[in-house]
């Protein structure tokens, strides 16, 4: 009984990374999304799945602290403040979490990177935003980076705007792991890439879940992604979530009528 | 029902009353019913195997007591950590907390990420579970050795490899870990008659472990090599007038 109770406090982890109650967000009389309510843990994938204009991107924006909710609370358990609502932490203060203890990989690489600095400088700024001034360290950890994404690194000191779109995607990853955060948010962020890049990155992204405790929150309109990165799934319609559970659950025998067509509609190759 | 050898001991699996039938929303709301009442229990020790015809819910049956698929009623209880788990109403993390360490599942397919070495797959359910990088590789090459699975193919993603190939790494996956519960849906399918032998002989050396282990074999051999009680499916067939 005691080894059970043991057991179970390893299990949890205690404490809930992220924890979020009957979270709306309207924008006058629409809807972006509506009532949602879920708890993340250390080290998990939460995959958010739905067709465009389900409120998926609304969704990630309120929970990053890019945009605040009409209701609902978001609580994230920071490393400085322990579990606090983000909108309740003055601007200064959410934005030292925001550095800190988060990354977040856009869809569009372009709106996650400077353009007029250099490849490197871009994946080792999060560093020096953090205080750190060792040049030879830094540029050894984002060569270390660049390296993990399989970025040509003869480019790295030419600037982004240079580069192809899975090249610029590759140094905008680079960019929000370094720094060791413990929630990532990724928007589509496989979704201009070479099938043969993504599969690295996927398979980067299940290594620094297990090996360091990462935790991250996948919007993906790509079932097979969702499948092989996500612990759980949450489908939105309409700005709600209409089915949530284990991944392979979600997907083999979805409940809602809307989760049966959509994964009905999936492309076998 | 008969008794199990391992007489005495707890059930590692409980299935009370289990219930399952699809509701397909888009194809007019129609309900396809696949079992009901269904009670069945496996003790350390055993090798259940399922049988009665193809269709007939043996694959649903085991998906259920998984948690891939959700069941219509009734409960599935699992040993973990000394108690059980509902698997059909804990919570996602405590199935995955399951899964990883109390119930392995062996599948026909190997669905994995692509381009990632054999042996860093087979090792990947030991470093899930925090086992020294180092020893989790041993066990490994000792397994695929045992599975005859040629030394020059370790290093390389299993996606270019015979279907028996990639069967033989789904199974070096599932067995590198003792699992204390197995399932089994059809593993050696597309096996050649030695390598089933030594899937056979994988199979008894965890069940005189003690795993509780339920399988699906249409393999005449490897059925009579490795069951130690039939169960019939279709003796719980729900009609299509009891589908609700």
């Amino acid at each position: 009984m005691t080894m059970t109770a043991h057991q179970e406090t390893i299990d949890q982890a205690d404490q809930p990374l992220l924890r979020v109650r009957g979270l709306s967000k309207h924008y006058g009389m629409i809807t972006g999304c509506r009532d949602v309510s879920f708890e993340m843990r250390p080290g998990e994938v939460l995959g958010i799945v739905g067709e465009s204009g389900s409120g998926k991107t609304t969704l990630l924006n309120c929970l990053s602290g890019r945009l605040p909710p009409s209701q609902g609370r978001v609580e994230f358990n920071a490393s400085r403040h322990g579990l606090v609502d983000i909108y309740d932490l003055s601007e200064p203060d959410r934005r030292r979490m925001q550095r800190e203890d988060w990354g977040f990989v856009h869809q569009n690489p372009r709106d996650g990177l400077r353009m007029r600095v250099s490849g490197g400088a871009n994946v080792a700024e999060p560093l020096m935003n953090l205080g750190r001034r060792h040049y030879g360290d830094m540029r050894q950890a984002s060569l270390d980076w660049l390296n993990r994404v399989e970025l040509d690194l003869s480019r790295i000191d030419d600037k982004p705007r240079t580069y192809s779109g899975g090249m610029q995607q590759r140094v905008q990853i680079a960019r929000n792991l370094i720094h060791a955060p413990r929630l990532v948010f990724m928007d589509e962020p496989t979704g201009g890439l070479d099938v043969s890049v993504q599969a690295r990155l996927l398979d980067l992204m299940r290594e620094l879940v297990r090996d360091l405790g990462l935790a991250a929150i996948l919007v993906t309109h790509d079932m097979a992604v969702a499948r092989l990165m996500a612990d759980r799934l949450m489908v939105m319609k309409s700005g709600a979530v209409v089915e949530t559970g284990l991944t392979d659950q979600v997907l083999d025998d979805p409940q809602h009528p809307y989760t049966q067509l959509l994964v009905s509609s999936v492309l076998q190759i | 029902m008969q008794q199990s050898k391992h007489n005495g001991h707890a059930p590692s699996i409980r299935v009370t009353n289990l219930k399952k039938q699809f509701t397909l929303h888009n194809q007019g709301s129609i309900e396809i019913p696949v079992f009901e009442s269904l009670n069945l229990e496996v003790a350390p020790g055993e090798c259940v195997v399922f049988v009665g015809d193809s269709g007939i819910g043996k694959s649903t049956l085991m998906r259920t007591i998984y948690g891939n698929y959700l069941a219509s009623g009734g409960c599935v209880e699992v040993q973990h950590d000394g108690a059980y788990v509902d698997i059909t109403k804990a919570s996602p993390h405590m199935v995955a907390a399951v899964r990883r360490r109390s119930m392995g599942y062996v599948s026909q397919f190997l669905r994995v990420i692509p381009r990632i070495s054999t042996i860093d797959l087979v090792i990947e359910p030991l470093l899930g579970n925090g086992v020294d990088p180092e020893e989790a590789r041993s066990r490994a090459v000792s397994l695929l050795r045992s599975l005859r699975l040629p030394e020059a193919l370790w290093s390389l993603p299993p996606a270019t490899f015979s279907g028996g190939e990639q069967q033989r790494v789904n199974i070096a996956r599932s067995f590198i870990r003792e699992y204390p519960v197995l399932l089994l849906d059809e593993p050696t399918a597309s096996l050649d008659a030695t390598n089933r032998e030594t899937v056979v002989a994988l199979i008894k050396a965890a069940l005189d472990k003690g795993a509780a282990m339920i399988g699906i074999f249409h393999d005449q051999d490897v059925r009579d090599a490795v069951a130690t009680r039939h169960f019939d499916v279709s003796s719980f067939k729900m009609d299509m007038e009891s589908a609700a």
